[in-house]
């Protein structure tokens, strides 16, 4: 790994650390709590942003499909793939943490709010599509298959959210579109924590990413050591 | 159509250009460097397992070459994949033919697909070429493996095509259709297509083939036309074979 | 001109050999007639909610149908490697794909004209209904679009059949919501301006798949 590979590196783990430290400080002591909810809407803080990244995740996948598909690079089926998995893990802690938040609060664990409905649709999807990587032997046809189901899967989304507002037409407004109705203090805290779980996204992806290719490069070396010479195939 | 025919160069039927091609990290093409010309029949020899499927698959445009320049009658396959297969006919070990479809209905939905002008009478002389006359209304299904050969055949030149591309076309064959076939081979020459064709039969190759290309392990390892092998020259080949793992 | 010659050949085919066997409308049919009683056996059905659950029972037995045929139309053209006879046509590989879409969707349309009676008869719905059959097509239209182009992805994986509903199921939820609630707002007797979001939805998935397919169908059939 080249040199300022490595200090960039470096410098993108310690501006994680030291945001999601400011983050914590701010969620856990500094925000005063929400009047009506009490403690319980702090996991706000949490909810949002991790919906934010899976959103991103989704998005930068979808990129990376088109991407693959116009250049026929691996590394962008790489990155997409490492993207899906965090979007995925995120969604997952979106869902989780929607959840544990709607019991005090509306006195159930589910609603069938569009937001969350939409994220569950999502999340069912994308792991689908994490299956059917795992049902396609071939390495071109997978990243092939893939690049397409991110694609597809990111334009469905609005229409998916669409359609179940129009279906829910009362569900529960929590966030209206203006923001003037956050406060100031609870506003620095979000953006603070949306930074954080930016940061860490792109930590994990980073990661994910490097791990694909030693993947890569340890099958190569299996390989190496099977077959003395390259054999071909018809 | 004018920009096609600038790119034209008309020169050799089938030229690749340091054609490679990868299964991820299996090299199953590795620089290969052929120039089929107009008119002629070449054969490529090789084991199994040599590639030759790889690039009859790549020249017909069914697969994608890694890396290198491919061009069939002039034009670039990752460019002018239809027009391509407009001019070329590709038969394979399999038919790629319907089995729940009569010899008739089969060649007439491919006609359709090629906009084959009189397209029955057309179908009508080609099943009397392969001797498949008599059965034309039974299902694939039916068929014996030769007669879906000799109908693989027919479906491939239906819409005479210019470059013929033939993987294997004489496997599963028996005595009368092998003749057949080399008649029908020499009579397409003689009207003007280009005829590439596999095979693993040296013999064979020699004797009916104006130039005969050896691929071994992915690579070309042999160009030579085949006036000029003699026997010795054949024995030499066999022995390199071997050596690739035969 | 290519591109309508090679579409009008693969629906002559697909509806040749569909006549031939006539297996494919058959067994929708009979399977989604199944899916239908089935429901009815799962809810215990009385006179007074049958008309409630009607369009959903309806719409998830058409989904579920047209996940067999989607399949069942790429499945037949892996047989003798007949997939690769289509790829060797001289034309954009998005032709494949239209030709199979138009088949399925009539294949749909035609076990659809079969139960649909059967369903009106067993829930006691009013079928003569042109707004109706809209959403119908256009449902049918947005089903096949998605999976259209997931089948042929599906039957080249390891799980084929399986595959499919997996992937097609969340994609279509637009197109089941806008379906099931047009069909039991026009069952209920709503005036029609009550359902043109859900015409307007409908449309917009169905130009959204088939454009999309249209794009990486190339992309999806290379080998």
């Amino acid at each position: 790994m080249s040199k300022v590979k490595t200090n960039s590196w470096q410098l993108l783990i310690t501006m994680t650390a030291l945001s999601i430290t400011i983050s914590l400080y701010l969620i856990f002591l500094y925000v005063p709590s929400e009047r009506i909810m009490g403690i319980v809407q702090r996991i706000f803080y949490f909810h949002v942003p991790s919906a934010w990244v899976g959103f991103l995740a989704f998005f930068v996948a979808f990129l990376c499909g088109i991407r693959y598909l116009a250049r026929r690079e691996a590394r962008w089926d790489a990155v997409e793939n490492a993207s899906i998995e965090i979007g995925v893990l995120f969604s997952t802690i979106v869902l989780v943490s929607g959840s544990i938040w709607a019991r005090p609060v509306w006195n159930t664990w589910w609603t069938w709010d569009p937001r969350l409905t939409t994220t569950l649709v999502m999340w069912l999807y994308y792991v689908a599509s994490l299956l059917l990587r795992q049902m396609v032997e071939d390495k071109e046809r997978k990243a092939r298959f893939s690049a397409v189901l991110s694609i597809a899967g990111f334009i469905n989304v609005p229409v998916v959210f669409l359609a179940i507002r129009l279906w829910r037409t009362i569900h529960p407004v929590l966030f209206t579109t203006e923001g003037a109705a956050i406060e100031p203090s609870m506003l620095l805290t979000l953006l603070s924590s949306l930074l954080s779980f930016t940061l860490l996204y792109l930590c994990l992806l980073l990661i994910r990413v490097g791990l694909a290719s030693l993947e890569d490069e340890l099958n190569n070396l299996k390989l190496l050591s099977t077959l003395h010479s390259p054999e071909g195939v018809e | 159509m004018t920009r096609m025919d600038s790119e034209q160069q008309n020169t050799w039927a089938v030229e690749t250009k340091g054609l490679s091609k990868f299964f991820g990290h299996i090299i199953a093409l590795h620089e290969v460097n052929i120039k089929v010309p107009y008119h002629q029949l070449v054969t490529i020899i090789g084991p199994n397992g040599a590639g030759k499927s790889t690039l009859m698959r790549i020249l017909s445009t069914l697969s994608r070459p890694s890396r290198g320049q491919v061009y069939v009658d002039g034009l670039d396959v990752g460019k002018w994949g239809a027009e391509i297969r407009r001019r070329i006919g590709y038969a394979t070990h399999q038919p790629l033919l319907y089995n729940d479809l009569s010899v008739r209905e089969n060649l007439r939905f491919f006609g359709h697909m090629y906009g084959v002008p009189d397209l029955e009478t057309r179908i009508q002389q080609l099943l009397a070429k392969v001797e498949l006359l008599d059965r034309q209304h039974d299902t694939v299904r039916t068929l014996s493996r030769g007669m879906q050969q000799r109908l693989a055949i027919a479906r491939a030149v239906l819409h005479s095509p210019t470059i013929l591309l033939l993987d294997e076309p004489y496997a599963g064959l028996d005595q009368h259709a092998t003749e057949l076939l080399t008649h029908l081979l020499h009579e397409w020459l003689s009207s003007g297509s280009t005829i590439l064709m596999t095979t693993h039969d040296l013999n064979w190759a020699a004797r009916i083939s104006d130039k005969v290309l050896v691929l071994l392990n992915g690579r070309l390892v042999h160009q030579t036309e085949a006036s000029a092998l003699s026997e010795k020259h054949i024995r030499e080949l066999y022995r390199q074979y071997a050596g690739g793992g035969l | 001109m290519n591109f309508w010659r090679g579409i009008t050949a693969i629906l002559r085919k697909d509806v040749l050999t569909e006549l031939r066997s006539k297996e494919t409308v058959s067994t929708l049919s009979v399977f989604a007639l199944l899916v239908v009683v089935i429901f009815n056996f799962a809810f215990e059905l009385r006179v007074e909610n049958a008309h409630q659950i009607a369009p959903g029972v309806l719409w998830v037995a058409l989904a579920f149908a047209g996940v067999l045929a989607f399949n069942r139309s790429f499945l037949l053209e892996r047989e003798g490697g007949c997939m690769e006879g289509l790829r060797l046509m001289p034309m954009e590989r998005s032709v494949i794909y239209v030709g199979k879409l138009l088949a399925n969707i009539l294949f749909m349309l035609l076990a659809e004209a079969i139960i649909l009676p059967i369903f009106a008869a067993l829930f006691d719905v009013p079928i003569l209904n042109a707004a109706l059959w809209m959403v119908i097509v256009l449902g049918t239209i947005g089903f096949a679009a998605a999976g259209t182009l997931f089948a042929a992805m599906a039957v080249n994986t390891r799980a084929r059949e399986v595959m499919l509903p997996i992937l097609l199921f969340p994609i279509a939820v637009p197109v089941l919501i806008a379906s099931t609630k047009s069909t039991a707002q026009i069952l209920d007797g709503q005036p029609l301006f009550e359902i043109y979001a859900w015409i307007r939805l409908l449309l917009a998935f169905d130009v959204i798949f088939i454009v999309l397919a249209l794009l990486s169908f190339e992309h999806v059939l290379e080998e």
